[in-house]
């Protein structure tokens, strides 16, 4: 019988092999981060796997379009129409206090804001690493994604992508423990950093000293200063706020303003000062 | 095309383990989730220690560190370190039976994720949940099945 020790290395040396190269490489991609431009051609190689997983979700999906009825998209339908005749009214409304804005900006010399570039992504298989929460989306360098950019979905924001590949990029989160968005408060500028806290539904903002005025129900917006988020995306609404008295800092928790949990359809954001441009010119949709 | 489909067998069916364990799921299900990879390359490792141990669970772990987006080296050193003990116990093994054999993967699956765990942990400050130890659970429970699937393949094919 060919038994495993008569071919190669033995067992314990391959073992030792393989714990010295996974610990270089943790060492070099974990602490040191010296993988960032292979990482994606690596991501591009596994992204077939990726497609092929999201397949069976995918047939699902269209099955059930295929099946629903005419009932249900004449309901769709007006529902949709409703809604999208009182966001045009708002819009209205919208246009004329964005000339008046832009005109006031420019009376007291600071820069008009410029409008970002947009486009539609999709989440892709969601990685069940329970230890950090991350997405994948299916849209990747080929598009102009880059590292850094700003998600977001209809309610708020989602994160940041993390890592890109040709055709799918990461996007990580903002409730990961590691992230944390610049914000302020809505109702009176107050500024504070909203860090994740490892649970989809849940940020805490630290280091707030207890006689800030901030109070529950209170919206959080970016502040725009990470350099990383543009201004005024609305991130969370603030949950709990406890004063104990014995601790150097107040306790707050806010809740993320995008259903983490239910994330299908993302916008991607390229802000004007963004290293790169959309590619694919019909996707992207220009505002005016 | 049975004897391409031979020669592949191992690879096919580590694909489609890789593919498993990053298929979407409902967000109920997700937290039991198996360890799909290490499912199917501890069955190798014990039917076939000569072509599958610890090179290619290395292999596989960085496949899975890529597509779960960790810090290259965390799942290929956990998975390496599981497959080394099942590879130097082969003989033993082999001769438990298949709830025995359940016990033993289920006692390396905690292994496997303490070992992420404490790996993730040295990177980034993360907590504990035991939310974290469910997989454990499943994977002893989906070992009988997988080890039948498999069998089954192997003698059809006559993998060797």
């Amino acid at each position: 019988m060919d038994t495993i020790f008569t071919r190669g290395p033995s067992l314990t040396s391959r073992l030792v092999l393989a714990t010295v190269l996974s610990v270089l490489l943790i060492v070099l991609d974990g602490k040191l981060d010296t993988f960032s431009n292979v990482r994606v051609y690596l991501n591009s190689l596994v992204s077939p796997l990726q497609y092929m997983a999201n397949l069976p979700g995918e047939v699902l999906n269209q099955t059930s379009r295929a099946l629903t009825t005419q009932r249900q998209l004449l309901e769709n339908n007006a529902q949709l129409t409703r809604q999208n005749i009182l966001m045009s009214e708002q819009l209205q409304r919208f246009e004329v206090l964005r000339q008046e804005n832009d005109r006031l900006r420019t009376l007291l010399g600071s820069p008009v804001r410029a409008d970002a570039r947009k486009m539609v992504a999709e989440l892709m298989a969601v990685d069940n690493n329970p230890y950090s929460h991350q997405i994948v989306i299916n849209k990747g360098t080929l598009q102009g994604v880059y590292e850094g950019q700003p998600v977001l979905d209809d309610k708020g924001i989602v994160g940041q992508v993390m890592q890109v590949g040709t055709t799918t990029s990461r996007v990580l989160l903002i409730a990961d423990v590691t992230h944390a968005v610049p914000v302020r408060v809505l109702r009176n500028n107050v500024r504070m950093v909203a860090s994740g806290s490892g649970q989809l539904n849940r940020l805490v903002i630290n280091h707030v000293p207890h006689s800030t005025d901030i109070q529950r129900g209170d919206m959080l917006v970016s502040s725009g200063l990470g350099q990383v988020f543009p201004e005024g995306y609305p991130v969370g609404r603030i949950t709990d706020v406890i004063r104990d008295e014995s601790r150097p800092f107040a306790i707050i928790r806010a809740e993320p303003a995008a259903q983490l949990d239910r994330l299908k359809y993302l916008l991607l954001l390229w802000p004007a000062d963004a290293p790169q441009a959309p590619i694919d010119q019909d996707e992207a949709v220009n505002e005016s | 095309m049975s004897l391409s489909l031979r020669h592949y067998t191992i690879a096919i069916s580590l694909l489609v383990a890789q593919m498993l364990q990053i298929m979407p799921m409902p967000i109920l299900v997700d937290p039991y989730r198996p360890d799909w990879v290490l499912l199917v390359l501890g069955y190798w490792t014990l039917a076939l220690p000569q072509r599958v141990n610890v090179g290619v669970a290395f292999l596989n772990g960085l496949v899975l560190d890529i597509l779960l987006g960790t810090a290259l080296g965390i799942h290929s050193l956990a998975l390496s370190l599981v497959v080394f003990i099942l590879a130097a116990n082969y003989q033993r093994l082999r001769n438990y039976s298949v709830w025995q054999q359940a016990f033993m993967i289920g006692l390396l699956a905690a292994l496997y994720h303490l070992v992420i765990f404490w790996l993730q942990h040295l990177l980034t400050d993360i907590y504990f949940l035991f939310d974290y130890l469910w997989p454990v659970l499943t994977t002893m429970l989906f070992w009988p099945w997988s080890f039948m699937i498999l069998r089954k393949a192997r003698r059809q094919l006559k993998v060797s």
